[in-house]
């Protein structure tokens, strides 16, 4: 009777996709952000590095940032067809706008997401590609065990080889390449940091209407757990996290 | 009579389906704010037929709000400004004297225009066609109280079965997507005993029949249901994406 591609080549089908993939997104930032408080920490980057050292050698971390990329780009471009098709479907348009009482972050998901996807390009080639493959200054820590104080020292691109945490003779030694470096020197430029700020407004208003509505396409919208549904959406994904996010350039442009 | 309101009417005329219309502009003077919408425009016609014009086309039958017949974007709304009214019982003190009212059919590619404000919306019937019916073997009558069915159960059923097809959802709706109406017809039999045998191939069976059509997707923003002249609920939207999806993935 039924098959898959009829599943997902259907209006509902496609929907799901981006449903699917919205939530998975979603649920990304929460990682990422807990992941990036530690900028806030006061270790000159200690924590952050480290941290970030594991998120890009741990397999299992790589794999799921394999199906994160492909998240990206599968919202994308079923985003664009969804769009064109819902197109086709008025070709001839009303003299007067129709007063629907519809949210206005409903009816401009398209715009959200298109300032969402140039932040995110901008975004990883700012950091993700730099530190893959660009060029990051290196740092090594040395920490006193017995004491607990760390000396932080820039080192040159010859003494690196590759990330190393070792302890000689009752001192942690970490040899890492130094994102925490890159963060701060990137947000010292005012636009870089408007423009991150901005990103985060668009996702607030993205994620208003989206966090939800990825329920009501599920077709989970019980009406005891809808309530839930709409304050995490609006408390959690459309408040804290971007306002999180935020806080990051903010701190450091102001205060680093 | 004193109390009358002289109006001036933007009214879309379109000779056939593949004529490109336009806006004429029509004088309504004197019409009394207690006429329906409908009668206004009957009485406009009225005018033109004495002066040998073509009469505006629209469509219209019960005039009673429960056929599903009337239509027409008024000043950009479907079915006008009143929340949960049809246009039929719309009246003309919802208006001021001396206010342009702009007339539009329903805009979709799947409810192409006859002529003037009556569109075609024969992608409903042939949604219905379907799956939107319960198959049933006649025999004797059983007895009423056979099949218990609780009463919230049955009063939700019965909300989404007020649905009266007349398209103000997919008018309304930035995408002309159906969805309101397909998953009210979905609805009313997925919650009922008597809609269980066929209760999974009918919800596949009518997405797909709305797909063929060309209606556009959901996106969620509700307008069909601020517009809807029987005020049926998204939540009927997201039990035909259940409907649906336990169709293709585990019940199909």
């Amino acid at each position: 009777m039924s098959n898959f591609s009829n599943a997902f080549s259907s209006t509902l089908g496609k929907k799901l996709v981006m449903c699917l993939t919205g939530l998975f997104l979603s649920s990304f930032l929460i990682v990422h952000l807990t992941g990036n408080l530690q900028l806030f920490k006061n270790d000159n980057g200690l924590a952050f590095n480290q941290y970030a050292h594991f998120m890009t050698n741990f397999t299992p971390i790589k794999v799921v940032s394999y199906l994160l990329y492909s998240s990206i780009i599968i919202h994308s471009v079923w985003a664009i067809i969804t769009t064109l098709h819902n197109r086709k479907a008025r070709p001839h348009g009303y003299a007067i706008k129709p007063k629907d009482g519809s949210i206005w972050s409903s009816r401009n998901m398209g715009i959200l997401g298109t300032i969402l996807f140039v932040f995110i390009v901008v975004h990883m080639s700012n950091f993700w590609y730099q530190y893959h493959w660009g060029e990051t200054p290196f740092v090594e820590y040395r920490t006193d065990l017995n004491t607990g104080a760390t000396i932080t020292k820039e080192i040159q691109a010859s003494e690196f080889t590759e990330y190393v945490s070792y302890i000689d003779n009752g001192i942690e030694i970490t040899k890492s390449k130094d994102l925490y470096k890159e963060t701060q020197f990137a947000f010292q430029q005012w636009w870089l940091v408007a423009f991150y700020v901005l990103g985060m407004g668009a996702l607030s208003f993205h994620l208003v209407h989206g966090f939800q509505s990825a329920f009501q396409t599920l077709g989970w919208n019980h009406h005891k757990y809808r309530p839930l549904v709409k304050f995490i959406g609006l408390w959690v994904f459309s408040i804290l996290i971007p306002i999180g996010f935020a806080a990051i350039p903010l701190y450091f442009f102001l205060l680093k | 009579m004193s109390g009358n309101m002289n109006l001036t009417l933007k009214v879309w005329r379109q000779k056939n389906s593949s004529a490109s219309g336009k806006f004429v502009t029509y004088k309504a003077p004197e019409i009394s704010p207690d006429m329906s919408f409908l009668e206004m425009l009957d009485v406009v016609n009225e005018g033109l037929v004495k002066k040998s014009e073509d009469p505006i086309q629209f469509d219209h039958d019960c005039r009673e709000g429960i056929c599903g017949m009337c239509s027409l974007v008024i000043n950009g709304e479907p079915h006008g400004p009143k929340r949960a009214t049809t246009t039929c019982q719309l009246h003309m003190r919802s208006f001021n004297d001396g206010d342009t009212i702009v007339i539009e059919p329903f805009r979709a590619a799947a409810f192409p225009v006859v002529k003037d404000l009556a569109v075609n919306r024969s992608a409903f019937d042939r949604i219905q066609q379907a799956g939107g019916y319960v198959s049933i073997g006649t025999g004797g009558v059983p007895d009423a109280n056979e099949i218990a069915i609780p009463k919230v159960i049955a009063d939700e059923a019965f909300n989404s079965a007020t649905c009266i097809g007349c398209g103000a959802c997919v008018a309304a709706c930035k995408n002309a997507s159906a969805m309101l109406f397909v998953s009210a017809k979905i609805s009313q039999y997925a919650m009922l005993p008597q809609g269980q045998p066929e209760r999974y191939a009918r919800a596949e069976a009518m997405v797909l029949q709305m797909d063929e059509e060309g209606f556009g997707g959901c996106t969620n923003t509700y307008a069909c249901e601020a517009k809807c002249p029987k005020e049926i609920k998204v939540t009927n939207i997201a039990r035909m994406n259940r409907e649906f999806f336990n169709a293709e993935f585990i019940k199909g």
